[in-house]
This record gives structure tokens, C-alpha cells and sequence, in this order.
């Protein structure tokens, strides 16, 4: 049996205003253990907004800083600039934000602050829609899926932004994907990240039980079992160049497990369901050379 | 203390060093951008100890002054017209937090069709946003006001917006007089502030605030600006102590005796002075009042000072479409509660950076003298 190695420590306190089985909940509880104390968060417009607790509650337990929607990465960049004039290196400046405010709305500031490689580490807790506003589409919704403005008729017609891919063309120090079903691997990751300098990101897939239109109780089994099917794989990129995939299933489940569970997957034809694994195995076999291809580079140069 | 000549855009940078400033974040627009070369080269040096984040726009320069000032640091950025629009939101939201950010911005006319050059629109459109605005007329007041802005802000824990006209200030030299750093240090203590975010005493700002408590933050805020209007005047004076010259809420000239009285800001006003001068040699009976300080606006000395005038002219180079000068109207707001106030003429002109002269100012005398009532607009020097 393999020893317990999540911290004990809690900063988050209970009394959050997240809805049942939020995975956004879950990742700021795993990433305050990971990050402890010494750590201060912006937070743009997204659910965490409201989870924190209205005025004069806070739920984080750590320093946290609300800011405008796009500028989750922009206000870090100055909160570390403060750091470093002010002789405060140890701590950890954290972008705490949802796909909205990353894949979207925040992706000019963030490009910038990953070119100039400010210290910040960007965490998005990725529910896939605008759960905030009550379930919209975003660049982060998956192919086909249902949200308010993809309805049931007109379901998504894009597959999800690659935010992994665009960071890594940044070249910076380290991205990577994580998910709360995962904790250790959660943990591992946001440690590692904390303990490095420069522009680092960490994408969390978090389950959404009003948005996905599952029960609450099953959002870890989600979590694990988009892992398993393939549909978020975890990995990390260092440097823009060398792939590690974390987790790597024997053989991956079919991604209908994953969709049959959830009502925005709901009005999805045989076909659909045939055309998404065909993308998922796609990507998958990319991702595997991927991770072989950086193998080889490191011997190339 | 030194004497240099230096451009307006140059006093913005050493008024920002002699405030020792710890963060900078900016993005180039012209005619703001040597404020951030010449601050960048003093970084590079290390004259200045700061950090300068070279954003990616406007909207991540304010940001980044945000999240700097609300770590502890003294924050400063510039920029011009369609940088500060782009900046709007985070003004707001700078002006929310308590932040005592510090900026300059230089006028320039908004497009379309593209202009560079100097208007007051850009920055009276920020009117609502909360922050203390100072309109300079000189290089020697644009440096002051950069670290008198720093000494009443962090005080109150509202933001200031040092403003100054496109080439007519930020691109003109003028012999400055650049303060001993001793001196000024003396008077701009470093910047203490007890609401930041220090992981040892751990709180959330700006978090979720329902009815019942919003409107109280909005009411301290004003709160703050009220008390601006004596601390302006206080700090304004222990600066003349300290540096022989004196800045106050408004700047009066000639008015004690005036029957006419001309309100106007920035450059326009240093040239209306000379009007004022020329006509005053010929008799008349004419003066002016340059508002130095917009925000918070200071009602009190206008209606004093304007209350024993005849007649007022107002001069705005800038325009609120539909409804005309918004200097104008503030000044006719400011005057309505009095009993038997003076009929206000309201001119537009200089709009995009045409020439306002000497001449076009006496002109305007002279038109009030033949004018018995007040006019709501009057368009000065248009060619259709």
C-alpha cells in the first residue's frame, strides 16, 4: 500500500460557496497544500470569484487580490514585480483562473507575461464553459458539448483550444495538466512548478456538476476517467521541448465511458461518439511521439 | 538642485525617480513614449531602483501598477489617448481598491481619423473613474505635481493622473528645476500601506459585496476625494516651504477686480494669461482662472472666485458630442446654486491640436463684451 504523501496542512477553510462536487474547490484545496502559506493569488472574474466568500469572507486562507476578468496574468506580473523591489522572493505569485479568463479573455496578457517570463505561476481550474455566468460556451468547451449558447441543435463545432500547445510555444520553464482525481500527481506538479522561476502554468480539468450536467458524487470518477479514456491526458512540457506523459493507461478506455455520464454529451449520435475517439486516439498518438520525439532531441543536441 | 531644460515628457520621468518609484509598467504611445525611454534607460543604469515591466498594451500596464501598488510598492505608468481608453476598466478598478497608483497622461485626440496631437477629451473621459486629475501647464509643474500626486494619494489611498498636452508641453523644452533628492525625500516619505497583501496577515480584496455594504465603499471614496480638496493645498504649501513654488486646487490670475473672468486648463491657460496681460494694458477689465485641479473638483473656490465675475467665458479644447465643453458644463454646475450667478460662455476650440493664440483669446474677450447672456456652445475657428 503507498503512504499518503498530500500535506497536511489546510489554508482553504470550510464555509467556500461552491456548488456540490466542484472541482474548482477541490484544485485551490490540493494547490493551497502544495503552495502553503507564503503565497498570494489574483483572482479574475470566474467561479472562484464567488467561491471565495462574499465580503468580508474569505475561504483561501492566503493573501487574495480579485481583478478584472483579463487580467489574471497582467496584475501577477505587477504583484511579482512588487516581490522582487521589495525583497519578498519566497513568495509564491499565483494566477489563480478559469478557461474563461485564460483560453479567452486573458490569453493577450498571459502571451505577454509568458514572453517576458515574468515569475508568476498560472493555474487555470478548467470547467470547459463559463460556469459562472451559467454555462456558456468557451475556446476551452469541448467538441460537440452542449453549454446555453451551444445548445442541443448547434452543439459546439470547434474542438478545444490547445493551451498546453500555445504556452509551449513560449518556451517557457514548465506547463502542464493535472486534474483533482489525480492529487498526488496534482500536488507533485504545483510543487515542482513552485520551486521553479519564470512564467509557469498548470491546467486543471475541474469537473462542473451543474455545467456538465452530472451528480456532484461522481466528479472524481470523471476526473479519473477523462484521464483514462485519454480525453485530458497528463503531461508536462519543460522548456517548450520535452514531453513527460505522467500517466499513461496500458490501454486507453473508450471515451464513451466518459461521455455516457454526462448530459451535455447527452444528444450525441453513434457517429459523434465515433468521430470523437477518433480525435482523442489522434491526439493521443501524437502526444506518445510527442513524449518519444523530445527523447531523441535531448540526444540530437 | 539643478536647472535643466527638459521636454514635459522628461519632467513626468524625473518627477517618477524623484518619487522613487518601485514599479513601472508601460506601453509606448506616441507622445508619451521618451517618459518611458528615459525611465527605462534610468532603470538600465540604475539610477532608478525599480522594476519596469514591459507590457504587451495599456490595459496590462495598469493592471501591473495594480497589483504592484496593492503588494506595497510605489507604482507608476504613462500613457496617451487611446492607451488610456484601453485602460478604463482597470481605472475603475484601481480607484475601487484603494490603490494609490500614480500616472501621467499626456492629451491627445482620439481616432478616427488618427491624430496626435493635444485634447482634452482622452483624459476628461476618465472623469467618472475616480481618480484625482491635475492638469499642468508647465514642465516645472508636471515634474511637481508627479511627487505632490504620491504625497496627497498615498495619504488618502486614491490614485492621481498627472496630465499635460500633447507637444505643447511633451515634446517643448523649458529650463526645469530638477529638487535635491534629499529634499525630496524629505517630503515623499516611502510609500507605507497597511491594506496590502502580505501572506502574514492574509485578507481578500475586492471580494463579492452585496447592496447592503457596496455603497458605503462608494461613499468613502468620495469621502476621500472631499478631503483632497484641503489636503491639496496643505501638502501645496508645505511644498512652497520646502521648494518656492505653490500648487494649489486652482490657479487665479487678475480676477480680484475682473468683470469678465476666462476659465480654462493646461497650455490654453498659460496663453490666456498673456491675453489677459494685452488687454488689461488696454483697461480692460479681464482676468483668469486656470483649474489646475479637476478632480476632485473644487466647487467651492469656483463659485467664490466666478460669483463676482460679469460674465464667464469658458474655453474647452474637448468635447462631449451632443452636449458641448465638459469644462463648461461643470463650471455651469458649479455656479447654479448660487443665487445671481454670471452667464457662462461656453467656446470650443483647439480641438485635435489647432493653435490657440493670444489672438483667439482676446477675440473671445472681446465677443463677451458684446454679449449680454450666456450661450450654451459657441464653436470658435471651425471652417464649414
Amino acid at each position: 500500500m503507498r503512504k499518503l504523501t498530500l500535506p497536511r496542512e489546510e489554508y482553504m477553510t470550510p464555509g467556500h460557496l461552491a456548488c456540490q462536487g466542484c472541482g474548482g474547490a477541490l484544485a485551490m484545496r490540493l494547490a493551497l497544500k502544495a503552495l502553503g502559506k507564503k503565497t498570494i493569488l489574483s483572482i479574475p472574474a470566474c467561479c472562484w470569484s464567488v467561491i471565495d466568500g462574499p465580503f468580508p469572507y474569505s475561504a483561501a486562507g492566503v493573501p487574495l487580490f480579485h481583478a478584472p476578468f483579463e487580467t489574471a496574468a497582467s496584475t501577477s506580473a505587477g504583484v511579482s514585480a512588487a516581490m522582487k523591489i521589495l525583497g519578498k522572493e519566497d513568495v509564491n505569485v499565483v494566477a489563480w483562473a478559469g478557461d474563461g479568463g485564460t483560453f479567452d479573455i486573458g490569453i493577450q496578457a498571459i502571451s505577454g507575461a509568458a514572453e517576458r517570463g515574468d515569475n508568476i505561476l498560472y493555474i487555470v481550474y478548467d470547467n470547459e464553459a463559463y460556469m459562472n455566468t451559467g454555462i456558456q460556451r468557451s475556446s476551452a468547451t469541448p467538441y460537440k458539448a452542449w453549454t446555453t449558447t451551444t445548445p442541443y441543435k448547434f452543439p459546439k463545432s470547434r474542438p478545444k483550444k490547445d493551451i498546453i500547445g500555445i504556452l509551449a510555444a513560449h518556451k517557457v520553464p514548465y506547463v502542464a495538466t493535472a486534474t483533482v482525481a489525480y492529487a498526488e500527481d496534482f500536488v507533485k506538479k504545483v510543487k515542482k512548478a513552485a520551486q521553479m522561476k519564470g512564467f509557469r502554468l498548470i491546467q486543471i480539468l475541474s469537473p462542473c456538476p451543474p455545467g456538465w450536467k452530472t451528480p456532484p458524487e461522481i466528479t472524481i470518477k470523471l476526473a479519473r476517467l477523462a484521464v483514462q479514456t485519454g480525453v485530458f491526458p497528463l503531461y508536462e512540457v519543460e522548456n517548450g521541448e520535452k514531453y513527460k506523459i505522467n500517466i499513461k493507461p496500458k490501454k486507453l478506455k473508450p471515451v464513451i465511458e466518459y461521455l455516457k455520464l454526462q448530459g451535455r454529451f447527452r444528444h450525441l449520435t453513434q457517429k459523434d461518439v465515433e468521430e470523437i475517439q477518433g480525435m482523442v486516439d489522434r491526439k493521443w498518438k501524437l502526444l506518445l511521439a510527442k513524449e518519444e520525439f523530445s527523447k531523441q532531441i535531448e540526444n540530437l543536441l | 538642485m539643478k536647472r535643466m531644460a527638459i521636454v514635459g515628457n522628461h519632467a513626468l520621468s524625473y518627477g517618477a525617480l524623484l518619487s522613487r518609484v518601485q514599479v513601472i509598467a508601460a506601453y509606448p504611445i506616441t507622445p508619451q513614449t521618451q517618459v518611458v525611454e528615459l525611465l527605462s534607460e534610468m532603470c538600465a543604469d540604475g539610477t532608478l531602483k525599480a522594476e519596469f515591466v514591459k507590457v504587451e498594451s495599456e490595459h496590462s500596464a495598469m493592471a501591473a501598477v495594480m497589483g504592484a501598488s496593492a503588494s506595497g510598492a510605489r507604482a507608476f505608468t504613462a500613457t496617451s489617448s487611446q492607451g488610456l481608453a484601453l485602460m478604463h476598466e482597470v481605472l475603475h478598478w484601481v480607484t475601487g481598491a484603494r490603490l494609490p497608483v500614480v500616472m501621467g497622461n499626456i492629451n491627445r485626440a482620439f481616432g478616427p481619423p488618427w491624430s496626435i496631437w493635444t485634447e482634452q477629451t482622452d483624459s476628461l473621459s476618465q472623469r467618472d473613474t475616480g481618480w484625482m486629475q491635475i492638469y499642468a501647464q508647465d514642465n516645472q509643474e508636471v515634474l511637481d505635481s508627479v511627487i505632490l500626486a504620491y504625497k496627497v494619494s498615498e495619504q488618502l489611498l486614491l490614485p492621481t493622473m498627472v496630465v499635460l498636452d500633447a507637444f505643447f508641453l511633451s515634446h517643448t523644452s523649458e529650463p526645469v528645476e530638477i529638487p535635491d533628492q534629499e529634499k525630496v525625500d524629505e517630503f515623499l516619505p516611502p510609500y507605507e500601506n497597511k491594506y496590502i497583501l502580505n501572506p502574514d496577515a492574509p485578507h481578500a480584496f475586492g471580494g463579492l459585496t452585496n447592496p447592503e455594504w457596496y455603497m458605503e465603499l462608494r461613499y468613502k471614496i468620495h469621502k476621500a476625494h472631499e478631503e483632497a480638496l484641503d489636503l491639496i493645498e496643505k501638502e501645496g504649501r508645505e511644498f512652497e516651504k520646502m521648494f518656492g513654488r505653490y500648487y494649489g486646487l486652482v490657479d487665479p490670475y487678475k480676477v480680484d477686480d475682473a468683470e469678465t473672468v476666462l476659465v480654462a486648463v493646461s497650455t490654453a491657460a498659460s496663453t490666456a494669461r498673456h491675453a489677459v496681460d494685452l488687454l488689461r494694458e488696454k483697461g480692460k477689465k479681464v482676468g483668469l482662472l486656470r483649474i489646475r485641479v479637476f478632480r476632485p473638483f473644487p466647487y467651492a473656490k469656483i463659485k467664490e472666485i466666478l460669483s463676482n465675475a460679469r460674465k464667464v467665458i469658458v474655453l474647452d479644447r474637448n468635447l462631449s458630442p451632443g452636449a458641448g465643453g465638459i469644462i463648461a458644463s461643470e463650471v455651469r454646475g458649479a455656479l447654479a446654486n448660487l443665487r445671481n450667478h454670471p452667464p457662462v460662455l461656453s467656446y470650443i476650440m483647439g480641438l485635435g491640436g489647432r493653435d490657440i493664440t493670444t489672438k483667439h483669446i482676446m477675440e473671445l474677450f472681446e465677443e463677451a463684451e458684446k454679449m449680454e447672456e450666456g450661450k450654451d456652445i459657441i464653436w470658435k475657428g471651425v471652417k464649414l
